[in-house]
């Protein structure tokens, strides 16, 4: 079991937090696990959105402090 | 103090030129000494390429000598980095030599992976080398009529770029009177159609009244040549006459293959642009894996925080400023309008509509971006 990978996307307006997310998810192996931090609230809806898309697999999202943490596992 | 700096394109140029000017009292006395390795002679100001694809700028006016944008007092040669020995403070180039440095720069920039997707290298035009740029306009001459599709690779440098390209098709077929005959659709990566809110705001209703068509969450898996199919990884397909790509980027090989980042992005602290777990490597420009835009303009900036706080480590012992995430990006919408973008990590961009006295700026900056390297401006 990998450990999880924390993408600090906080406070960033471009590239933003998907694109963000969408870099990392090519470097990770698959069943990696990653945790994406968003201070941006569209996130919350923009990542299930590309992840159920794509066909990965959605973890957990909330929101803690301002800061949502969207934790995504790579499926294939 | 010896400064290496590795890299001689925007944010090395800068930096260097920065910091000959703050410590040329220093350098003078012989306390302090500042080098630059390159891969190049020349300097390429990139953002030309751009008009090179579309038969605006000619190739050759993109290039200056390097050697002729730096300080005298600057140490230049070149003689690419070949290995980063961090822990020595030292560096080994391809001639062979070792560099010790007290304190390290690495601007390295990125490049195109294009052969990262299947047929995407064979099938896809794009003006992201020089090379590239002059078969695109080849490529566009000669096309009579059909479908052209725009396709987005993730992460790569230019955010803007998909949108400028995007506008200055339309203009460019228009001018050759072919536009009707021209279907042009724009694929990108997510939901909205630029990565910046205020961007894909203003750029919806320009898409719209040009009658540009749009897919959002398209992330280029393969291409088809034979078949002139381009599929993403959402499931869906394009079928195109000419394809456009901005391909997906990576980091110089040389720092993915030292250990010093994945993919060649080098982990950096977003505030003192140093690498992470290092206080005398500073890194900026395109090969950070700050989520901020890779573009000349973030390197710019990048560079002059970095300039100050090595000019104040040598001069008082200790770095005093921040990087605050600024970026200011002019946004190409067509061939005779513009506007810009400037945001930083706690302000987003708000958007002017484009005029014609932006375009022209921008034309002005084409120019003086010289100036702007050698630290002038
Ligand atoms: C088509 C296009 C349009 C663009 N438009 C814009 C725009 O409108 N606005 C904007 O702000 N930005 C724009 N950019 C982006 C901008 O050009 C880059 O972000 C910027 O050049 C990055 O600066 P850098 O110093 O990180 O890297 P670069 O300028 O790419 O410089 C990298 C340097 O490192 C050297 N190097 C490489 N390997 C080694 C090694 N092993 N050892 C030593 N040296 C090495 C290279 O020779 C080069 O000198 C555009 C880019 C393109 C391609």
């Amino acid at each position: 079991m990998s450990e999880t990978k924390i993408i600090d996307a906080r406070n960033t307006y471009c590239p933003g937090p998907l694109m963000e997310l969408i870099t990392y998810m090519k470097q990770a192996d698959v069943g990696d696990t990653l945790e994406l931090l968003s201070t941006d609230n569209g996130t919350a809806d923009d990542v299930p959105e590309w992840i159920n898309k794509v066909g990965h697999e959605m973890v957990s999202s909330e929101k803690i402090d301002e800061v949502w943490h969207i934790k995504v596992r790579k499926a294939k | 103090m010896r400064i290496l700096v590795v890299g001689g394109g925007c944010g090395g140029t800068i930096v260097a030129n920065n910091l000959a000017r703050r410590l040329s009292g220093e350098i003078r006395a012989r306390k302090a000494k500042i080098t630059m390795l390159s891969a190049s002679d020349r300097h390429m100001y990139q953002p030309g390429l751009l008009y090179v694809a579309f038969g605006q700028m000619m190739p050759d006016e993109l290039y200056r000598d390097q050697a002729s944008l730096l300080e005298s007092c600057i140490e230049f040669h070149v003689d690419p980095v070949e290995q980063f020995m961090l822990d020595q403070n030292q560096v080994k180039t391809k001639s062979g030599k070792v560099y010790s440095y007290d304190i390290l720069v690495i601007a390295t920039g990125s490049r195109i992976m294009p052969r990262k997707i299947p047929g995407l290298e064979e099938g896809a035009e794009t003006c992201y080398t020089e090379q590239g740029a002059v078969k695109m306009f080849k490529a566009l001459r000669e096309f009579q009529g059909g479908k052209v599709s725009i396709v987005v690779g993730v992460p790569h440098k230019c955010p803007i770029a998909p949108v400028e390209i995007t506008f200055a098709l339309h203009d460019y077929f228009t001018a050759r009177g072919i536009r009707d005959k021209v279907q042009l659709k724009y694929n990108y990566p997510i939901n909205r159609i630029h990565s910046i809110e205020n961007v894909a705001k203003w750029a919806k209703p320009e898409f719209d009244r040009m009658g540009v068509e749009y897919e959002t969450l398209f992330n280029v898996e393969e291409v088809d040549v034979e078949n002139k199919i381009v599929k993403s990884m959402e499931g869906s397909e394009d079928k195109y006459d000419l394809l456009i790509s901005i391909p997906e980027h990576h980091g110089m090989e040389v720092i993915e293959k030292n250990g010093l980042g994945q993919d060649g992005w080098i982990p950096t602290d977003r505030f003192q642009l140093t690498m992470e777990g290092h206080d005398n490597v500073y890194v900026l420009g395109d090969t950070t894996n700050l989520p901020v835009s890779k573009t000349g303009s973030a390197a710019h900036f990048e560079a002059e925080v970095v300039a100050e706080n090595i000019a104040s480590i040598v001069k008082i012992g200790t770095p005093v400023s921040e990087y605050d995430g600024k970026v200011y990006c002019f946004i190409e919408a067509g061939h005779d309008r513009a506007t810009y973008a400037m945001f930083n990590y706690e302000n987003p961009p708000d958007l002017k509509a484009a005029n014609k006295s932006m375009h022209w700026f921008k034309m002005s900056y084409n120019k003086m971006y010289w100036t702007s390297v050698r630290g002038l401006l």
